[in-house]
C-alpha cells in the first residue's frame, strides 16, 4: 500500500500502462505543454500534471500535443483506435464535449455497430468534469448522464485513487471506448493505492459503508458528500448503505437492487441537473424491478436546473451538500 | 497515359463498376426496394479510382456520405456492398450500416460517414497510427465542398500540419454542397485548395473528371507524403451526375446543365477518347469491360435480394465487444 493523490494514481497509471503497451498514445491539448515556447516541451506537463514526463519518456509520436481544436483530438482518437492503437485522449474540460461531441457520440461510440462488428475502436476519452472551482456554467459540469445515455460509450467515475488506478487499467486494457470522467476537485485527494498490478472490472460497484436502513447511491464526487453524511447519521443510530457505482454505464443494477431490498428505501445523489440524469435513471429501474421492496419514495439529491452559477455562495447552494443529503436521508425514512 | 495495359484495364473496369453500381441503385430505388437515403457518385468515377489506383490495403481512407465510389475503389467487395444496401445480414456491415456507413477495414476503408466533415479527423489520427508505424503508409480522406465548410475540416487540416501526419486531402468539388451551389458557400475566392494551402500545406489541383489527371497528380502528392514531408492536399474539380440523394428533383440545375456535363464531362467519355485515342484500347475492348461491370453488379443485385435478412435478436449484437 502507498499513499497517492487521485492525480498522481492517472499518471502514474499512464506510465505504468505506456511502458507496458506500445500501441497506447496520449493526445490533447497541452499534455505535453511548452510546446512552441521559450519554455519548450514539458514546459508545463498538463493542466491537471496527468501527464507530467510522458513526453520525455515515450517521444512525440506517443505523446501528441495538439492545438486547440477538440473535434480534431476526438476524431483523431477514433482513427487511431480505429488502426490498431490505444488513444488516451484528453478533454481538458469536460464541458469541451459541447464542441466535439460529433466525434465522441456518432463516430466512436458507432464505428462498431455501424461497420457489422468487424472493427475495435478502444479509445479511452479522458475527461476533468465537476464544480467547486468557481469556473462557472462552461467549465463545471457534470456531463455523465449525457453520456451514459449513449450506446457504445463506456463511462467511468472513480472516486479514490485505489479506483482511478484500477479501473484506468481495466479501461486501457479493454477493446471498447470508455469516458473516464476525473472530477477536478479530487484531483488532490490523497488515499491508499494497493501495489501489484490489479484491476476493477466495470458494473462492479463499491459498498463504501453498510447500513439496513437507508440506500445511498452516489458516484465520483458525491461519494464523499454521502459518507460524510451517513457518519453524521450514524451518531443517531441510522444505518446507511453507501454504494459508489464507480461506471455508470456499464451499471451495477444488482447491487442496487439488492441493497435496496434489505433497506427499502433509497437516495440518489448526483451532480448532474435533476432531468433525465443518473438519479432519474437509477429511480426508474428500482421502481421497475424493486417497487415491492420499497417502503417509501425514492429521495433524489441533484444540482438544480440551471446553470452552474459563478459567485461562491452560488455555487455552494448550487452543489449537493451533505446536509442536503442527511435531509433526504431522514425524509425518506420519516415517510409512513 | 503512361500506365501499362493492365492498369489501364483495371482502372477502367473499376471506374465502370462504380458506374454500373450506380446507375443501377438509382434504377431500383425508384421503385421503392431499397431503403433510407442513399447518395449516388456517378460522374466522380475518376477521382476515386485515380486515388486509390495508388492504394494497398494498408493506406486508409476516410470517405463521405457520398462513398459507394470511394468503397469500390478501395477494394470493397461488390457483392457484399449491394447486401449491405439492401440491409442484409450477409452486408458487409450486417445490415447495421446501411448505404451512408459502408466500411472494411480490411481493405483500408474506414468508413463512409453520414455527417459531412467528420471524417477529416478521423483521418489525421488514422495518419498519427501509420506515422508510428513508419512505413510509408498514408490516410486520405475525401471530403466535398460541402464539407470544406465545416470547422472539423479546418481543425484536421491544421492538426495534421502541426504533427506532420502522412494525411492526404482530397477535395472533390462537384460544385453542389447538397442544394447549395459552390459559387454562394465557398467563400469568395472559390478556391477550396488555396484554404489548404493557407494552413501550410502544399497542395495540389486537377481535373476530377479526367482520370489521367487525377492518377498523375496523385503520384506526385503520394510521393511527396509518403516521403515524410506532412500532409497535402488536392481539389478536384468534378461533376455529379445525379442529386444530392436519390428522389432530388434538381431544379435548382441550369436548364442543359446535366445534358451537357453528361456529354462533355464524363469521365468515362473521357478515358475512353483517350484510351483509343493513343491505340492503347479499342472500343470494343472497353464495351467488353463496361459490360463485364454490368453483369457483375446485375449478379450483386440477384445475390442480394435473396440474401437473407437480419432478425431482431441482431438489434444489440456489436454495440460494444463486451458489456
Amino acid at each position: 500500500m502507498a499513499k497517492m493523490m487521485y492525480r498522481d494514481a492517472v499518471l502514474s497509471t499512464l506510465h505504468e500502462e505506456m511502458e507496458r503497451d506500445e500501441s497506447i498514445v496520449v493526445l490533447g491539448e497541452d499534455v505535453v505543454g511548452g510546446m512552441g515556447t521559450a519554455g519548450g516541451p514539458e514546459a508545463i506537463g498538463g493542466i491537471w500534471s496527468t501527464s507530467t514526463g510522458l513526453f520525455d519518456k515515450f517521444g512525440a509520436n506517443r505523446v501528441i500535443d495538439t492545438p486547440i481544436s477538440e473535434s480534431a483530438i476526438m476524431g483523431a482518437a477514433g482513427g487511431l483506435a480505429l488502426t490498431g492503437k490505444r488513444p488516451v485522449a484528453e478533454l481538458m474540460f469536460a464541458d469541451f464535449i459541447g464542441v466535439s461531441l460529433d466525434q465522441i457520440w456518432n463516430q466512436i461510440a458507432k464505428f462498431r455497430y455501424m461497420f457489422g462488428g468487424k472493427t475495435r475502436c478502444p479509445a479511452v476519452l479522458r475527461m476533468a468534469y465537476g464544480a467547486g472551482f468557481n469556473a462557472a456554467a462552461q467549465h463545471s459540469q457534470s456531463v455523465h448522464h449525457i453520456l451514459t445515455g449513449m450506446p457504445g460509450l463506456k463511462v467511468v467515475m472513480p472516486s479514490t485513487p485505489e479506483d482511478v488506478k484500477g479501473l484506468l487499467r481495466t479501461a486501457l486494457r479493454g477493446d471498447d471506448p470508455v469516458i473516464f470522467l476525473e472530477h477536478k476537485a479530487l484531483y488532490a485527494v490523497e488515499g491508499e493505492v494497493p501495489d501489484g498490478d490489479y484491476t476493477i472490472p466495470f458494473a462492479h460497484a463499491r459498498q463504501v459503508r453498510s447500513g439496513e436502513d437507508v440506500t445511498i447511491i452516489a458516484t465520483g464526487l458525491m461519494v464523499g458528500i454521502a459518507e460524510a453524511a451517513a457518519e453524521e447519521l450514524a451518531e443517531d443510530g441510522i444505518g446507511c448503505d453507501v454504494i459508489d457505482l464507480r461506471t455508470t454505464s456499464p451499471l451495477d443494477e444488482e447491487a442496487i437492487l439488492d441493497s435496496v431490498e434489505v433497506t427499502g428505501r433509497l437516495v440518489i445523489v448526483d451532480e448532474a441537473p435533476p432531468r433525465c440524469n443518473l438519479a432519474t435513471d437509477i429511480s426508474a429501474i428500482v421502481a421497475q424491478k424493486a417497487f415491492a421492496s420499497l417502503r417509501a419514495p425514492i429521495e433524489m439529491v441533484t444540482a438544480p436546473h440551471s446553470p452552474i452559477p459563478f459567485a461562491l455562495e452560488l455555487e455552494q447552494a448550487y452543489l449537493p451538500s451533505s446536509d442536503d443529503v442527511e435531509a433526504a436521508v431522514r425524509k425518506t425514512l420519516a415517510y409512513r | 497515359m503512361q500506365l501499362s495495359r493492365e492498369q489501364l484495364v483495371q482502372a477502367f473496369r473499376r471506374m465502370c463498376t462504380i458506374r454500373a453500381f450506380e446507375e443501377r441503385l438509382h434504377d431500383e430505388i425508384a421503385t421503392g426496394e431499397i431503403a433510407g437515403f442513399t447518395h449516388l457518385y456517378c460522374g466522380q468515377e475518376a477521382v476515386a479510382v485515380g486515388v486509390c489506383e495508388h492504394l494497398d490495403a494498408a493506406d486508409k481512407i476516410v470517405s463521405t456520405h457520398r462513398g459507394h465510389g470511394h468503397c469500390l475503389a478501395k477494394g470493397c467487395d461488390v457483392t457484399d456492398m449491394m447486401k449491405e444496401i439492401w440491409g442484409s445480414s450477409e452486408g458487409l456491415c450486417k445490415g447495421r450500416g446501411g448505404s451512408m456507413h459502408i466500411a472494411d477495414a480490411d481493405v483500408g476503408m474506414l468508413g463512409a460517414n453520414g455527417i459531412v466533415g467528420a471524417g477529416a479527423p478521423i483521418a489525421v489520427g488514422a495518419a498519427m497510427s501509420l506515422k508510428i508505424d513508419g512505413e510509408g503508409k498514408v490516410a486520405i480522406t475525401f471530403s466535398g465542398d460541402g464539407a470544406c465548410n465545416q470547422g472539423t475540416t479546418f481543425e484536421a487540416m491544421n492538426m495534421a500540419v502541426v504533427t506532420k501526419a502522412p494525411c492526404i486531402f482530397v477535395f472533390e468539388n462537384n460544385h453542389y454542397s447538397e442544394h447549395t451551389g459552390f459559387e454562394y458557400a465557398v467563400g469568395t475566392s472559390k478556391d477550396i485548395a488555396s484554404r489548404a494551402e493557407a494552413f501550410g500545406m502544399k497542395v495540389w489541383r486537377g481535373d476530377g473528371c479526367d482520370f489521367t489527371s487525377v492518377y498523375e497528380t496523385m503520384r506526385e502528392v503520394l510521393e511527396y507524403v509518403r516521403a515524410g514531408n506532412g500532409p497535402a492536399a488536392v481539389e478536384f474539380d468534378t461533376e455529379r451526375f445525379y442529386g444530392h440523394f436519390e428522389g432530388d428533383p434538381q431544379n435548382y440545375r441550369g436548364e442543359g446543365e446535366l445534358d451537357r456535363i453528361r456529354e462533355t464531362r464524363d469521365c468515362l467519355k473521357i478515358f475512353r477518347a483517350q484510351a483509343t485515342g493513343a491505340k492503347l484500347l479499342d472500343d470494343a475492348e472497353l464495351d467488353a469491360i463496361q459490360q463485364a461491370a454490368i453483369d457483375d453488379v446485375d449478379a450483386a443485385v440477384q445475390a442480394a435480394r435473396a440474401a437473407p435478412r437480419p432478425t431482431a435478436d441482431d438489434v444489440t449484437k456489436d454495440v460494444y465487444i463486451e458489456y
